[in-house]
């Protein structure tokens, strides 16, 4: 068992590494869709920009995201001492 | 068996079956090119050897036991819950339809593509790991939990039922207009060998043999998808990697679209479609006298024609087809009017994003709740109560994703090529056009009419409907038939799988939740699951039913799911995990104000053209969901905090194992 202090610190972790996830998933869907007209001036093997993040680009993203922080509750995991096997 | 030799021998197992598929379809291919076999014979064998395929598996997966009926054992490793999941979530519309909706709209369509991707990541951060540690069966099951006492598990019941039973009839009417083009048979006979493949594979074994034929449904859905495309992109381009090589195709459409904007035919063709539109509507304002006058015209017409006249066919087809009410007219030919007004403006380009503000406004709020109603939707989320562990609960929601992506990053290339494809038959005249637009203009999923009489094939000519994009594109590379058959029977497994989810997802709602739970607590387990399965097959029945109707409002309700989940569950469960302070009384409050707001907006933007901010009945959660944080976050902060068991229980489901006194887990 976790001490009180413990508990929070971990919670506060979780929580912070959720607010990083979401801030980067509305960066990449929702404000990319907002300056899409512009990114669309930059064109790269063809796509223009604008249109690929929300075709691909954003998805590639999301995925990375759900990778990213699953290791990373695996490593706060750990680091608590509350890993499971 | 221990999981690792379990998981070892479910690789072999699928290892078996993916190559057994590959081998079917390399011997049909030779069978159609060396004997000749016919479409309907090898369309029969894909249809009966799927669905027998998946039936074996339900009966290997039989099972009396309440935690594999429910929850399949909670063993289900996190890849193979992964394809679970991603075959759980992919319906008939992503598989057929998205591809088609992309190539029509444009950016436009990327709301999809995003918003159907997108949710996964609130999913996994937000909700997945912690209801697996929570570990019960249902979403009820948490409010219940969480919330304390029948009523919230109540509300819980009425909204997972609302959202997963309009899918479910959606779903069933795509096995039958499948298994209806696959085979020619009538729709109520698709229909019903539909309902047949839905049972088989969820009447004897519940969740776990719904798992275990999800991923056997997954494997025959992404090879069906990426074939043809493949085989495309390498015709194009010399790389076979088609969701890297459409650049070109991108461009393409461009350059055409810019020019078509300025060409005299085409301007002569939009016309026309203009003074159409305004005919029809001076027919709608001249309602109900233009229907009368309409009927009679044709009646006399009918009437001055000798018995053997050719021409009589024609107008018996066209009376037939006739409104048969005023009302009737109205919504047709409002139909038809807003469609000749679309064609006769000037194509937009192809990758711009909306260029008015309330377009852009929509664009973003159907993203929003295409986001979090795909992470409120009871079907998926029940999938992550099947894991071992948490930790593989949210690795699971990675492997969903990934192999949801397989699909979606393709989706785009798909609709490039299809867009730029239809593009190549402008210019053409109407006597060179190629075999496959007229096998498809038969079925009526493309129509080319000389508008303006020039035997010369003009882009507003042409009318498409979005499922002839991918179901078109085998043809379009030249493939044989049998490549064309599997990908139908990929829609299939699409549409079979998403049925199956929800089908489970609703008996349980019924059995689980309100008879056992709330009704009649003192069931043995045998009892429980003999309940579930007797429900399973009822709702399946009149799922069934619904269907054969083939009501048009069907296809919109599916998407109204998106927005009732996510006004209604996707709060009460974000809050319940994540603020403490959510009480009971707050989550009630909040999760009636959002269903009740956005069933209000639905019904008002849709049947009497109410419209806030440009916002359509598709996006309607965009009011109910804002509304449900808000009001849950106020009433709970002016009510009691919730008790201390409830404190507990959140600690529980926040800490993992070990980590704080532990709960009971079922």
């Amino acid at each position: 068992m976790l001490s009180k202090e413990q508990l929070q610190s971990y919670w506060r972790e979780n929580r912070n590494l959720m607010y990083l996830v979401l801030v980067i998933w509305a960066l990449v869907s929702y404000g990319a869709a907002l300056i899409s007209g512009w990114l669309n001036k930059i064109v790269i093997f063809g796509f223009p920009l604008g249109y690929y993040m929300g075709a691909q680009g954003s998805l590639i993203v999301f995925l990375l995201l759900i990778i990213f922080y699953s290791k990373k509750m695996n490593e706060i995991d750990k680091k608590y001492g509350v890993e499971e096997e | 068996m221990t999981q690792e030799a379990f998981v070892s021998r479910l690789k072999k197992v699928y290892s078996i079956y993916t190559g057994g598929l590959i081998l079917l379809l390399i011997l049909l291919g030779i069978g159609e090119k060396l004997f000749g076999l016919s479409p309907a014979f090898i369309g029969y064998v894909f249809l009966f050897g799927t669905i027998a395929v998946y039936a074996a598996i339900g009966i290997i997966s039989r099972t009396g036991k309440v935690a594999e009926y429910y929850v399949a054992g909670r063993r289900v490793p996190a890849v193979f819950n992964g394809m679970a999941t991603a075959a759980d979530w992919m319906s008939a519309a992503s598989f057929i339809g998205m591809a088609g909706a992309l190539a029509l709209q444009g950016y436009n369509g990327l709301a999809f593509i995003m918003g159907w991707t997108g949710g996964y990541v609130l999913l996994g951060v937000l909700i997945a790991p912690y209801l697996r540690k929570f570990g019960a069966y249902t979403v009820p099951d948490f409010l219940d939990a969480r919330y304390g006492g029948k009523f919230p598990r109540f509300i819980g019941i009425i909204a997972t039922i609302i959202v997963s039973f309009t899918y479910l009839v959606g779903q069933i009417t795509g096995v039958g207009i499948i298994a209806s083009r696959l085979l020619g048979l009538p729709f109520e006979v698709g229909v019903f060998l539909g309902l047949i493949g839905i049972l088989v594979c969820s009447f004897l074994g519940g969740m776990r043999a719904v798992t275990w034929t999800q991923v056997a449904q997954y494997i025959v859905l992404i090879i069906a998808y990426l074939i043809p495309v493949t085989v495309l992109s390498f015709k194009y381009t010399g790389n076979p990697i088609s969701q890297i090589s459409y650049g070109f195709a991108l461009q393409g459409i461009e350059q055409k679209f810019a020019q078509l904007r300025e060409d005299p035919k085409e301007k002569e063709v939009r016309e026309i479609h203009k003074k159409k539109a305004e005919e029809l509507k001076a027919k709608i304002a001249a309602l109900p006298q233009s229907w009368e006058e309409g009927k009679k015209e044709l009646e006399a017409k009918l009437a001055s024609l000798p018995p053997d006249d050719p021409s009589r066919a024609e107008l018996e087809k066209k009376l037939k087809e006739y409104p048969k009410s005023p009302q009737e007219a109205k919504e047709k030919w409002t139909k038809a009017m807003k469609e000749a007004e679309a064609a006769s403006k000037p194509p937009k380009s192809y990758v711009a994003p909306p260029s008015d503000a309330k377009g852009m406004i929509n664009f973003l709020a159907l993203t929003l709740m295409l986001m979090l109603g795909t992470a409120g939707l009871p079907h998926v989320i029940m999938r992550f109560y099947t894991t071992p562990t948490v930790r593989e609960a949210r690795s699971s929601a990675a492997w969903a994703l990934f192999f949801i992506l397989l699909l979606y990053l393709t989706a785009p290339a798909y609709a490039a090529f299809g867009r730029y494809e239809m593009l190549n038959l402008v210019g053409k005249a109407f006597s060179e056009m190629p075999s496959w637009v007229e096998k498809w203009a038969q079925v009526g999923l493309i129509t080319i009419n000389d508008l303006n009489g020039d035997g010369i094939i003009q882009f507003a000519e042409i009318k498409i409907h979005p499922d002839m994009v991918v179901l078109a594109t085998p043809e379009i590379a030249g493939l044989p038939y049998v490549i064309a058959g599997f990908v139908a029977a990929g829609g299939l497994a699409a549409a079979l799988s998403t049925a199956d989810g929800l089908l489970i997802t609703i008996s349980n709602a019924i059995s689980h939740d309100l008879y056992y739970k709330i009704i009649n607590p003192n069931l043995s387990p045998s009892t429980r699951v003999k309940i579930g399965k007797a429900l399973l097959l009822v709702v399946a029945l009149i799922g069934a039913y619904v269907a054969s109707f083939r009501l048009a409002i069907i296809v919109e309700l599916v998407a109204w799911a998106f927005s009732l989940a996510a006004s209604s569950l996707f709060p009460a469960l974000v809050l319940g995990i994540w603020d403490k302070r959510t009480n009971k009384y707050g989550a009630m409050a909040g999760m009636i104000v959002g269903l009740g707001v956005t069933i209000a907006y639905l019904i008002a933007s849709r049947f009497y053209g109410f419209e806030l901010f440009g916002i359509k009945t598709i996006a309607a959660g965009i009011f109910g969901m804002p509304l449900n944080f808000i009001v849950t976050f106020v009433v709970s902060r002016l009510t009691p905090p919730p008790p201390k068991e409830i404190q507990e229980f959140v600690d529980n489901i926040r800490y993992p194992k070990g980590a704080v006194k532990a709960g009971a887990e079922e």
